[in-house]
C-alpha cells in the first residue's frame, strides 16, 4: 500500500516525457551515429523547442518518440519514458504495435511538417478529423459529427467545410486541419515538426497564437521542432540546440537565447538576421566550430 | 537619387481561372494590378507579400517569361514588352534570374561546367578556352573549386547548388539580377553565406537586384528599397528604412507585426 503511495507520489513529479540517452543508427551502418545520447525532459503543459540545421538529428529524435523510424534505422540505446496519466511510466520503446497504436493520436499526436502532402487527397477533411476519435473514443453518428465541427470551430475552420476535400482548402487551412486531426482527442503532448516552415509569416503567426492557446487550455505539453529562432522566442519555454546527432546546449529559452553557451548556439544566433536590420550577418565556420566544440570538452 | 536601371509602368496581367460547376466557367484573376516600380542602379528592391499576392508573376513579367497584358518595362531606354524574342535574347544577357528551389532549376544531365557556361555559348562570348576561364572564375568567387565543372547537380546540397545558380547568373556580367526568394529553400546558417556572397557580388560587380522573399527579417537584411505587394497591387513602396519604422498601409503593419520573435 504504502509502496503503490510512493509510485504514486513520483509519477506525478515527474516530467510528462524523458528522453534517456536515445541512440539511432542505420541498420546497414551501424557504427554511424545519426543521434548520439540524446537526453531531455518535457514537463507537462510546457513547450520543448528543437532547435537544429538540417540532418541534425531534430526530426529522427521526434519520430523516435512516436516509434515511428524507418524500418531502416534502429534505435540501439535508450529509453523513451512515457508519464501516462492512467497506466504509469512506460518505456515507448518497448511497447509492441498494438499498445503503440493505443497511445498514437490519443495521449501523443503529431502534426507533420507539410500540410499539402499529410492529408489524404480523397477523403473529406471532417472524415480525416474524426478517425481517430472513432478509433480512440468510438465515437459515431450524430455525436461525432458535432465533435468533428467543435474541433474544426476551435482552429478557425467553419464547421461547413468538414465536407471538402483538402485540395478545397488552403495551406493554412490544411494546416489547421492537422492541428485539429491531432488535438481531438486531447492528447497530452503534442509532436509538431516544423509546422509552419511552409506558410507564410502572417499565417504562420496565426498558426503560432491557436497552438499556444490551446496547449494553455487543455495543459499539453509540445515537442516543437524548427530552425526558426524566431518563433523559438515567441512559444519555448525550454530550448534543445542539437548539431550532428548530438545535443550541444540546453536549458530555459532565456539562458539558451539570452545567454548562449556553447559555440555552436552563438554561431546558429548570429546567423538569423533580425527585424530591425542591426545585426550584421555572420555565416557559421564549420572549421573554427570543431575546433571551438573540442575546447568545450563536447 | 541615383538613375532607374529598371522601371515598370502600369503592368497588367490576368490569368483565367476555371470554376463554376465541373470547372466549366472561367473567372479572371487579376495577379497584376497596374503595378508600377523602379530600381535604382547598384541597390536592391525587395517585393515582399503573401502568397499569391503576386511578387513571382511580377518577377517573370518584368524579364518577360510571361507575356504582360499591358503596360511597359522599361530597361536602358527599350521597352521590353514591344521586343521580339531575337531581340530579348540579347538584351536578356543583361537580365538574369536566381531561381527559389535549387533542386529543380539545374538541369539533372548537365555538369556543373555546362550549366554555368551555357549563357557564355548562347551570347558567343569569348572563345572557348576564354569562356571556360570565365566559368572557373565565377565558380571561384563563388566559394566552388575548379574541379566541381565536372560534376552533376545532384552531387552538391542545397548551398551550394544555389551558388552554382548564382555563377549561372553572374557568369554574363549582368546588369540586373531578379532573385525569386532564393534564400527560403535553406536553413538559416546557410542562408547567411548566400545573403553575404550576393551582397559582396553586388558591390564587386555593380549589380541590381530585384529581391523577392516573404522573409521580412532577410529584406531588411539585403534591401534598399521594398515595394509590398498584395492581390496583385502595390500597396505601398519606399525606403526600407522608413517601411519599417513607420508603415503607413494597415497590410504592411499585420506583415511586420507577424516577424516572429517580436513579442518582447
Amino acid at each position: 500500500m504504502t509502496a503503490k503511495l510512493h509510485i504514486d507520489v513520483s509519477a506525478s513529479t515527474r516530467p510528462l516525457l524523458q528522453l534517456e540517452h536515445v541512440s539511432i543508427v542505420p541498420k546497414s551502418m551501424p557504427t554511424r551515429l545519426l543521434v548520439s545520447d540524446v537526453s531531455f525532459t518535457i514537463a507537462a503543459g510546457k513547450t520543448t523547442c528543437v532547435v537544429g540545421e538540417s540532418g541534425s538529428g531534430k526530426s529522427l529524435t521526434a519520430l523516435s518518440v512516436m516509434g515511428l523510424l524507418s524500418k531502416q534505422l534502429q534505435l540501439t540505446a535508450g529509453k523513451v519514458l512515457f508519464n501516462d496519466a492512467e497506466a504509469g511510466i512506460q518505456d515507448l520503446t518497448l511497447l509492441d504495435a498494438e499498445s503503440l497504436r493505443k497511445i498514437r493520436g490519443a495521449k501523443i499526436a503529431m502534426i507533420f511538417q507539410e500540410p499539402m502532402t499529410s492529408l489524404n487527397p480523397v477523403l473529406t477533411v471532417g472524415y480525416q478529423v474524426g478517425e481517430s476519435l472513432t478509433a480512440h473514443l468510438g465515437l459515431k453518428g450524430e455525436g461525432l459529427k458535432a465533435k468533428v465541427a467543435s474541433l474544426l470551430e476551435l482552429v478557425g475552420i467553419p464547421a461547413s467545410r468538414a465536407n471538402s476535400y483538402p485540395d478545397e482548402l488552403s495551406g493554412g487551412q490544411r494546416q489547421r486541419v492537422m492541428i485539429a486531426m491531432s488535438i481531438a482527442c486531447e492528447p497530452q503532448l503534442l509532436i509538431a515538426d516544423e509546422p509552419t516552415t511552409a506558410l507564410d509569416v502572417t499565417v504562420q503567426a496565426q498558426i503560432l497564437t491557436l497552438l499556444d492557446e490551446l496547449k494553455t487550455r487543455m495543459n499539453m505539453a509540445m515537442l516543437f521542432i524548427t530552425h526558426d529562432f524566431g518563433v523559438v522566442a515567441d512559444i519555448a519555454d525550454d530550448v534543445v540546440v542539437m548539431f550532428r546527432g548530438e545535443i550541444v546546449e540546453s536549458g530555459t529559452k532565456q539562458e539558451v537565447l539570452g545567454n548562449p553557451q556553447h559555440p555552436y548556439t552563438k554561431a546558429l544566433l548570429a546567423c538569423v538576421p533580425d527585424a530591425e536590420g542591426q545585426k550584421p550577418l555572420k555565416p557559421i565556420d564549420y572549421a573554427w566550430l570543431s575546433e571551438a566544440s573540442a575546447e568545450v570538452g563536447n | 537619387m541615383t538613375e532607374a536601371v529598371l522601371v515598370a509602368n502600369n503592368l497588367i496581367k490576368t490569368y483565367t481561372q476555371r470554376s463554376g460547376k465541373f470547372g466549366f466557367g472561367t473567372t479572371l484573376v487579376k495577379a497584376l494590378d497596374s503595378v508600377s516600380m523602379s530600381l535604382r542602379a547598384g541597390s536592391t528592391l525587395a517585393v515582399v507579400g503573401e502568397s499569391g499576392s503576386g511578387k513571382s508573376t511580377l518577377a517573370r513579367c518584368l524579364l518577360q517569361l510571361q507575356p504582360l497584358d499591358s503596360g511597359e518595362v522599361l530597361f536602358a531606354g527599350q521597352d521590353l514588352s514591344k521586343m521580339n524574342g531575337a531581340e530579348l535574347r540579347s538584351v536578356r544577357k543583361n537580365l538574369q534570374m536566381v531561381f527559389q528551389d535549387p533542386f529543380a532549376s539545374l538541369n539533372p544531365r548537365m555538369r556543373v561546367g555546362e550549366i554555368v557556361g551555357e549563357g557564355l555559348l548562347i551570347h558567343g562570348l569569348g572563345s572557348s578556352s576564354e569562356q571556360q576561364k570565365k566559368v572557373i572564375a565565377m565558380l571561384k568567387r563563388v566559394g566552388l573549386v575548379e574541379a566541381d565543372m565536372q560534376k552533376y547537380p545532384h552531387e552538391f546540397s542545397g548551398g551550394q547548388r544555389q551558388r552554382i545558380g548564382i555563377a549561372r547568373a553572374l557568369v554574363l556580367q549582368p546588369k540586373v539580377v531578379v532573385c525569386d526568394e532564393p534564400v527560403s529553400a535553406l536553413d538559416v546558417s546557410i542562408q547567411a553565406q548566400i545573403l553575404l556572397l550576393l551582397k559582396e557580388l553586388q558591390a564587386e560587380m555593380a549589380l541590381s537586384y530585384l529581391f523577392i522573399s516573404h522573409d521580412l527579417r532577410v529584406v531588411r537584411h539585403i534591401a534598399d528599397d521594398i515595394v509590398v505587394m498584395n492581390q496583385g497591387r502595390v500597396v505601398e513602396q519606399g525606403a526600407v528604412v522608413d517601411i519599417y519604422q513607420h508603415p503607413q498601409h494597415e497590410y504592411t503593419q499585420n506583415l511586420l507585426a507577424a516577424i516572429p520573435g517580436k513579442k518582447h
